[in-house]
């Protein structure tokens, strides 16, 4: 090649190089960042769930038992209508106003029963114990059970569900 | 006439060299512990076949996992040999696993020049989890859903960015239909995927160079 096309700063070996690097680059991230979007974003969308459960009459809830109940919500994952199931624990005491656990335990996420027999909360999972008022006795969980804020109209106890 | 097929394709394949080298290459004088990464390997090989075959009939779905793999169990014939395979293989080939590393460490093969063959071997283990954990949600039963949600929950207590990676995990903040399908496109394609490319280059560096000896009094 005659010196006069010569590059003085880059030869052709150097600038195929770098063309092809940068070419190369460009291609990985135009299907490599979508990717990874892709991947995580179901982790991204946010769903916030706010709403007030009606535990009905307080009445039918029994002095100084922790009492489950019960409810399904419908809730929608991605493409898939499912649903959960939750599950509260009613506490009632005299002159008191109720307390209201959730069943997830503390630790990681199991769900506990109420042990009538040794008046306790149990997890299966890791052998975790809470007393009567969510304390946790032994076991591995780092924070007393959860309580759901509650709400009487009337008779009538309702429990604030919020999630997201 | 098999010999004239044989050096016809061995001129053009170099398959004597690909059998000397792999096959043929010099061993020091070894002991059993050294045959557990091929016994590791061969169990890798039977998870993919028997695997493969149960995905004629598994179906990912929150709908359709258990009872299909209720059909595999009772509906096909050999279903339980393949997915009975499938399941303690599984469990044999991290025992294995573990034991070959155990070797490694206890006769310092690990150290120079087989480094890098350790890192790809911690890869691979690490891979090898994933796979348990993964497979684990995959028959979409009870013990299968605590499992994963407790699994998934240890990844949430990571400081700073624990639920974002519960999210990643699950597919969204519960388990759900996108779990299971996300499980189940890890545990058959992106980890195999890279297994495939790992063991590959484990085992290139095993032949490259070479394996090392039982240490003596000396060393």
């Amino acid at each position: 090649m005659p010196s006069k096309y010569r590059s003085p700063v880059l030869d052709r070996r150097s600038f195929v190089k770098i063309v092809s690097t940068a070419l190369g680059s460009m291609m990985a991230a135009i299907v490599g960042l979508p990717a990874i979007q892709f991947f995580i974003s179901p982790a991204l969308t946010k769903t916030v769930g706010d709403e007030w459960i009606s535990l009905g009459s307080i009445d039918n809830y029994p002095m100084d038992i922790p009492t489950m109940f019960n409810f399904t919500l419908r809730k929608v994952n991605g493409w898939e209508k499912s649903s959960m199931s939750y599950g509260a624990f009613v506490l009632r005491k005299e002159g008191e106003d109720p307390v209201v656990f959730s069943d997830v335990c503390t630790h990681l996420s199991c769900r506990v029963s109420w042990d009538d027999e040794i008046n306790q909360f149990f997890c299966p999972c890791h052998a975790a114990f809470f007393d009567q008022l969510g304390n946790v006795i032994s076991g591995p969980p780092p924070r007393p059970l959860d309580q759901y804020e509650i709400k009487l109209e009337g008779d009538q106890l309702f429990i604030h569900l919020r999630e997201g | 006439m098999a010999e004239n097929v044989f050096s016809w394709l061995d001129e053009r394949l170099g398959l004597k060299t690909i059998y000397d080298s792999i096959l043929d290459r010099k061993v020091p004088k070894v002991n059993w512990w050294f045959t557990l990464g091929s016994a590791s390997l061969f169990l890798g090989v039977m998870q993919g076949i028997t695997g493969i075959l149960l995905s004629v009939y598994y179906v990912p779905t929150p709908d359709h996992a258990y009872d299909s793999i209720t059909f595999i169990m009772t509906g096909v014939q050999f279903g339980w040999l393949i997915r009975g395979m499938h399941h303690w293989g599984a469990s044999l080939l991290i025992m294995t696993a573990f034991i070959h590393m155990l070797r490694v460490i206890f006769y310092g093969a690990y150290k120079y020049p087989r480094e890098v063959t350790w890192i790809t071997g911690v890869i691979l283990l690490i891979c090898a989890l994933g796979m348990g954990f993964t497979g684990y949600l995959l028959p979409w039963n009870q013990r299968s859903y605590w499992a994963t949600t407790v699994g998934t929950e240890i990844a949430g207590t990571v400081p700073w960015m624990g639920d974002f990676l519960l999210r990643i995990l699950r597919g969204g903040p519960d388990l759900s239909a996108l779990t299971l399908s996300r499980f189940f496109s890890l545990h058959i394609w992106i980890f195999p995927a890279i297994i495939l490319t790992v063991v590959f280059t484990h085992l290139y560096l095993v032949i490259r160079l070479g394996i090392s000896n039982v240490p003596d009094q000396d060393s």
